[in-house]
C-alpha cells in the first residue's frame, strides 16, 4: 500500500473508532438509553475515513441519516455525538436532532438528513454558494442507492452538471433500500454509476471496501472539482453487515451473504495489510484498540451523565 | 410618494436588495431571459447578470433545495416560484428541510431565504393552477408566510421577508399585480404579524388577506349603503398571526367574518374562525361566519370559476343570515 505508517495508524483508528462506537450505539439501544431510529454504520467504515481523510478542513460535508460513520470520520467529537443519540443536552444539537440528524458546523458537517434523498439538493446550494463566492472549496455529498430513484437525486445530478457545480457525489451502494434490493428497485441494478453519464458527470465505481481505494479516488476527483471542473461522481461498494435500523428482522437476506462480506470486513482486511506491509506492529495495534476503547467509553460516561434538555429548549430555535 | 403597482414594488423591492447585499440573488424559472413569467423580474438579468439572476431549469424540488443550502452556507437566496401550485414538487425542501433545519441543529443552521410565488384563482387557468394553498405553510413551525394585499404592504413585507433569518413565502396574487397604490419614496419596513385595519367599522368584522381584503372592502361599500359599517383587517402575514388586532376589532364590533379563497375545509380561515371563538366567545353575538372557495377544483369555464370563489354579495347574504342586519 502506497501509504505512511502515521496515515495507516489514522486511517485505522478512524475505522475501529467507528466500529467501536456503532456496537455501543447498538447495545445502549437494546438497553433503551438510546430511542427512536439507529442506523449503524458497521461495515461501510472505509468509505467514510477514506473519502473524509482526503477533504480539506473548509471543504462541506452533507449526509443521511445513517450518519454517525460520517461524523466521527470528520472528527465531530464522540461525546458529542453520543449524547445526541441519548437525547441530552449537551449533543451536536441538544438533544433535539438525534441519531439522523447530526450537525456540527463548525467542522463543516452540515448534516444528518432523514428524507431520502433531500440531502442532494442541498448539497447543489452548499456548492452554489462556493462557486457563487470564487472559492476553492468542495462539497462532499454522500447518499445511498435506495436514494437514485428519486427526483432529488436526478434534478441535482442534472443542476451539478449544468452549472459545474463543486460537489463530489458519493453513493454508498450497500444493495438494499432498507430491505428491498437493488435488483427489484432499480432498471439497470447495482451499476448505478453509470448513470452519471446521462448527465456528463465522471463517474467510477470503487471497492468500498478498502480504504486506500476510497482514498486515492478521493484524492484524484477532488483535484478535478478544485480545477473549477465541475462534479465528480463516485459509486462504492459495500454492506452494511447488519439491519437497516435495530428495528430489522432482516428477513430478506440471507445469512450466508452476510457472511461473504464479512469475509471482505474493511477494518480486519486493511489492518492485515498494513501488518504484511509494516505499516501496523503489533504494539500499535493493541495501543490503538486501547484507545479507542477509552474514548468510546468516555463518550458513553459523558452522555449518561450529561442532563436531559430543560423545558425551555422545547420552542429554542424553531425561528430566529 | 408615488402610485406603483404592486407589481412594481416587488420589483422595486428586489432590485434594492440586490443593490444592497451582494448575500442576495434570484433563481426560479424564466426569470432572466424571459422577463419573468410575470414580469416582475423585468431587466434584472440585464443590470446584474447571470451570476445573480439564474435562470433554472423546470426543477422546482432543487430549485428550492439549492436555494436551501446557499442559506445554509451563508447566502440569501431569493426563488420565485412560479405559482404556488408548482411549489408542491419542492414541497419537501420546504417543508422536510427549510423549515426545519434551524431547530434540528439546534441554532446552528439559519435558513434566510425567501420563496416568492404567485398564488390565487380566477384566471380561468383550471384547476392545477388555481389553488391558493398559502395555508397549508403557514400551519409549518420554522416558516413564515406573507400575502400582501397592495403594493405598499407588498413593499414593506418583502423587504422585511428579505431581511429575515427563516424561510419566507411571499405570497403574490396573480390578480393584484395591476393593483395600484402610493408608496413612500422614504424606506419604510413593515414588520411581521402586524395586522392592518383598513377600513374602520362599528357593526362587524371582516378579516382577511391577499385579495380578499378587496372582496371585503368592496362587501363594505355595500354594507354601507344599508347603513351597516363594517371595519376590514387585513392580516397581511399567516405567519405569525397576528391575533392581537383581530380580536380588539371582533370585542369592539360583536360580529366577525373570515373571508379564505382558499377551500373552507381545513382552509386558513379555519384556523382564524378557531382563534377567534377560542379567545373571544364571550364577545361574540352570533356564530363566526366563513366565506371561502367552494369544494371543488378549479373549473376553467370563467363563470363557474367565479361562483366557486368568494365575492362581496356573498359576504354580505353571510352578514345577512347570520346576524339579521
Amino acid at each position: 500500500m502506497d501509504l505512511g505508517n502515521s496515515q495507516a495508524v489514522q486511517l485505522y483508528e478512524k475505522m475501529l473508532l467507528i466500529r467501536r462506537f456503532e456496537e455501543q450505539s447498538g447495545r445502549l439501544y437494546m438497553q433503551g438509553k438510546i430511542n427512536g431510529f439507529l442506523h449503524l454504520y458497521i461495515g461501510e467504515e472505509a468509505i467514510a475515513v477514506g473519502a473524509i481523510s482526503s477533504l480539506r478542513d473548509d471543504d462541506y460535508i452533507i449526509t443521511h441519516y445513517r450518519d454517525h460513520g460520517h461524523a466521527l470520520a470528520r472528527g465531530v467529537h464522540p461525546n458529542l455525538i453520543m449524547a445526541e443519540l441519548m437525547g441530552k443536552v449537551t449533543g451536536t444539537s441538544g438533544g433535539k436532532g438525534g441519531s439522523m440528524h447530526i450537525f456540527d458546523v463548525s467542522k463543516g458537517f452540515m448534516g444528518g438528513h432523514a428524507i431520502v434523498g433531500g440531502q442532494m439538493p442541498l448539497a447543489a446550494g452548499l456548492a452554489l454558494a462556493i462557486k457563487y463566492r470564487g472559492e476553492d472549496r468542495a462539497v462532499l455529498c454522500v447518499f445511498g442507492d435506495g436514494a437514485v430513484n428519486e427526483g432529488s437525486f436526478h434534478e441535482t445530478m442534472n443542476l451539478a452538471s449544468l452549472w459545474k457545480l463543486p460537489i463530489i457525489f458519493l453513493l454508498e451502494n450497500n444493495l438494499y433500500g432498507m430491505g428491498t434490493h437493488i435488483e427489484r428497485t432499480r432498471a439497470g441494478g447495482k451499476d448505478i454509476y453509470l448513470n452519471a453519464d446521462a448527465y456528463k458527470i465522471p463517474a467510477a465505481q470503487i471497492d468500498g471496501m478498502d480504504v486506500v481505494a476510497v482514498r486515492d479516488s478521493f484524492t484524484e476527483a477532488l483535484e478535478r472539482i478544485r480545477a473549477g471542473e465541475g462534479p465528480v461522481f463516485l459509486e462504492a461498494m459495500t454492506y452494511r453487515f447488519v439491519g437497516h435500523s435495530l428495528q430489522d428482522p432482516q428477513s430478506y437476506r440471507e445469512s450466508a451473504e452476510v457472511d461473504q462480506w464479512r469475509i471482505r470486513d474493511p477494518i480486519d482486511t486493511f489492518r492485515e495489510a498494513s501488518f504484511v506491509d509494516g505499516l501496523l506492529d503489533d504494539g500499535q495495534i493493541t495501543r490503538i484498540g486501547e484507545r479507542v476503547d477509552a474514548a468510546i467509553s468516555e463518550a458513553i460516561a459523558f452522555a449518561e451523565q450529561s442532563d436531559e434538555p430543560g423545558p425551555e429548549a422545547l420552542f429554542e430555535n424553531v425561528e430566529g | 410618494m408615488g402610485e406603483i403597482t404592486l407589481r412594481d414594488a416587488v420589483t422595486r423591492g428586489l432590485t434594492e436588495a440586490l443593490d444592497t447585499d451582494e448575500r442576495v440573488f434570484l433563481m426560479g424559472e424564466d426569470i432572466g431571459s424571459y422577463q419573468g413569467p410575470y414580469a416582475v423580474t423585468k431587466g434584472l438579468l440585464e443590470k446584474y447578470g447571470h451570476e445573480r439572476i439564474k435562470d433554472t431549469p423546470i426543477s422546482e424540488g432543487v430549485v428550492v433545495g439549492a436555494a436551501v443550502g446557499a442559506a445554509m452556507a451563508g447566502l440569501r437566496p431569493i426563488v420565485e416560484i412560479m405559482t404556488i401550485n408548482f411549489l408542491l414538487l419542492a414541497m419537501d425542501m420546504v417543508v422536510n428541510h427549510a423549515a426545519k433545519l434551524r431547530y434540528m441543529s439546534n441554532g446552528q443552521i439559519q435558513v434566510p431565504m425567501v420563496i416568492r410565488t404567485v398564488t390565487g384563482g380566477g384566471a380561468q387557468l383550471g384547476a392545477t393552477h388555481s389553488q391558493s394553498l398559502e395555508g397549508w405553510f403557514a400551519s409549518v413551525p420554522g416558516l413564515k408566510v406573507a400575502a400582501p394585499s397592495d403594493p405598499y404592504d407588498a413593499l414593506g413585507l418583502l423587504r422585511t421577508a428579505i431581511a429575515d433569518e427563516d424561510p419566507v413565502i411571499f405570497a403574490e396574487h396573480a390578480r393584484l399585480y395591476q393593483v395600484r397604490g402610493d408608496v413612500p419614496d422614504d424606506y419604510y419596513a413593515i414588520p411581521f404579524g402586524q395586522a392592518k385595519v383598513k377600513r374602520a367599522g362599528d357593526d362587524v368584522t371582516l378579516v382577511a388577506y391577499s385579495r380578499g381584503v378587496h372582496t371585503a372592502l368592496e362587501a363594505a361599500a355595500i354594507l354601507e349603503k344599508k347603513g351597516v359599517d363594517a371595519e376590514v383587517i387585513d392580516l397581511r402575514t399567516l405567519r405569525p398571526l397576528d391575533t392581537a388586532t383581530v380580536l380588539a376589532s371582533v370585542e369592539k364590533t360583536n360580529r366577525v367574518i373570515v373571508v379564505d379563497e382558499a377551500w373552507r375545509s381545513g382552509g386558513f380561515g379555519a384556523e382564524v374562525a378557531s382563534m377567534i371563538q377560542e379567545n373571544a366567545f364571550d364577545s361574540l353575538d352570533g356564530p363566526v361566519g366563513r366565506v371561502a372557495g367552494l369544494e371543488v377544483p378549479a373549473p376553467y369555464n370563467g363563470t363557474l370559476e367565479a361562483s366557486a370563489l368568494p365575492d362581496a354579495s356573498q359576504i354580505v347574504s353571510t352578514i345577512e343570515d347570520i346576524f339579521g342586519i
